[in-house]
């Protein structure tokens, strides 16, 4: 549970960093180029494969352990006052790991299933090599795809461009957070990753022997400060940022 | 703190034998001294119920002064009551407010089946302790106690997790119904010592396996039972048995 679970921590350390390319102001040029990166090189792909598999085990072992431990208490307490012992977070890692799961499955059909295998349409990009502006260009109607990505050269009287044609990911973000229940599901989604991780990071740390004055301070840290704020509110600034744009 | 009369209603777990389904019996009861223990109060219901010619509620005491282990009621919601780092004996009705209901409930885990009412059948920690919770000592004269040295740190650590007194309070708070801490602190209080160390991985493999076997949850470090535990056992004690439960599946014979 904590491996897989740490794995999957490290996950969203590396796709915050990635989508954080989603803020950069040419018409998703970086992003996309990204989205291409991220589906080619082999290196990423066995990740992602060893990726998939984390979610699934993590989420069998999750289900397995709220039955067994159901299983420890066949009468349940008339009177519980769990709050006074620990954190509603520690109390709730099923359910919000539920919330998650359907989360995921959500987030995978809006961007990956369509970038794999749905429609999604190309954009091209022409870079003027002199001063770096990047203008996007209609893309010629007929247009058919070889490669993920086609980079030429253009040498036009305005000057040197190199133009790039790649899916249009960004396009899909954007006109996806357009809709206001999409946000409100992501940012749902993102408060259960906060909870999720408060207690989750720094209790994987547990179980593998590690309680200790000297580290927990900074255990404690991390998981409060990078995983149960910084990242779910990075994500969260992401359907904001389109929806308000 | 001036003594003053209480009236209280009690809800109490009633279950006649094990095999019995049980419920909740309602008992008013007026001018309870705020100097009585919980267990005294209960002394005065049971008298009370002797009197009417009922049946007397069953519950586990013995020493009244914290350190049996034997008392283990779950009042309104908590292990011991309201109080922190104490056991139902210690607690006093001053704890509590005129008027007020009290829902007493038995520790409730599938290995510990109730008995009759309050009194659940708490042996599966003690073949836990069978399992390995001991040291083997050669017989002859038991040699000088300063003969093997024992750091002061060390030796204060073991202390500390000895303390437990295995009244269950940490299962009974656990939402898992998880015996981890008991557990850690059993092994812990001889891992920490020179004389535990012989026996240190096949102690750790024996009394987890023991645990499993009796049902008892998985943990997922919420601190509950560190937080409710009488005898403030550190949850540090749970990842030093994780740590040495590791170790010993992977280097044991």
């Amino acid at each position: 549970m904590g491996l897989t679970g740490l794995f999957l921590c490290t996950f969203l350390v590396v796709h915050m960093i990635g989508n954080l390319q989603l803020f950069k102001n040419d018409q998703g040029l970086a992003f996309n180029l990204y989205a291409v990166l991220m589906t080619t090189n082999p290196f990423i792909k066995t990740v992602s494969y060893l990726l998939y598999l984390s979610i699934i085990g993590h989420a069998i072992q999750g289900i397995y352990l709220v039955f067994k431990n159901k299983q420890s208490r066949p009468v349940q307490y008339a009177v519980y006052e769990g709050k006074a012992s620990s954190t509603w977070a520690s109390r709730n890692m099923g359910l919000l790991g539920t919330i998650l799961l359907v989360f995921i499955a959500v987030h995978l059909s809006d961007f990956w299933f369509e970038y794999k295998f749905g429609h999604v349409p190309y954009a091209t990009y022409a870079t003027n090599l002199t001063d770096g502006e990047v203008r996007l260009i209609p893309t010629p109607p007929d247009y058919k795809q070889f490669n993920k990505l086609e980079e030429t050269t253009m040498i036009t009287p305005e000057g040197q461009f190199k133009v790039t044609i790649v899916k249009d990911l960004y396009l899909e973000v954007a006109e996806g957070f357009k809709s206001p229940w999409l946000v409100i599901v992501y940012l749902l989604s993102m408060c259960a990753v906060s909870f999720h991780l408060y207690h989750g990071f720094q209790s994987a740390f547990k179980s593998f022997g590690i309680n200790h004055p000297k580290i927990n301070g900074i255990v404690n840290f991390i998981g409060t400060w990078i995983f149960a704020i910084g990242i779910p509110a990075g994500f969260a600034a992401m359907p904001l940022y389109f929806f308000f744009k | 703190m001036s003594e003053q009369n209480i009236n209280v209603t009690l809800k109490v777990w009633r279950q006649r034998n094990s095999q019995s389904k049980g419920g909740f019996e309602t008992y008013p009861l007026n001018d309870v001294s705020t100097d009585m223990s919980f267990l005294e109060m209960f002394d005065v219901l049971n008298e009370k119920l002797i009197q009417e010619g009922k049946d007397p509620v069953a519950f586990d005491h013995d020493c009244r002064e914290g350190i049996c282990g034997m008392c283990s009621m779950f009042i309104n919601g908590r292990p011991h009551g309201p109080k922190q780092a104490v056991t139902t004996c210690q607690l006093h009705m001053r704890s509590f407010k005129n008027g007020e209901t009290i829902v007493v409930e038995p520790w409730r885990a599938k290995p510990f089946p109730v008995i009759k009412d309050l009194v659940v059948d708490r042996s599966a920690f003690d073949r836990i302790i069978s399992a390995g919770g001991f040291i083997s000592v050669n017989t002859g004269n038991a040699q000088d106690a300063n003969a093997i040295p024992v750091a002061k740190d060390n030796a204060d650590e073991s202390f500390a997790a000895a303390a437990c007194i295995g009244c269950g309070a940490c299962v009974a708070a656990c939402k898992n119904a998880s015996a981890m801490l008991f557990v850690s602190a059993k092994v812990s209080q001889l891992a920490l010592l020179p004389q535990g160390q012989p026996e240190r991985k096949q102690r750790v493999m024996d009394m987890v396996a023991q645990m499993d076997n009796e049902g008892f949850g998985a943990c997922t470090n919420t601190g509950a039972c560190s937080a409710e535990c009488p005898k403030e056992i550190s949850l540090t004690n749970i990842a030093r048995m994780n740590r040495d439960f590791l170790a010993a599946e992977i280097t044991a014979k």
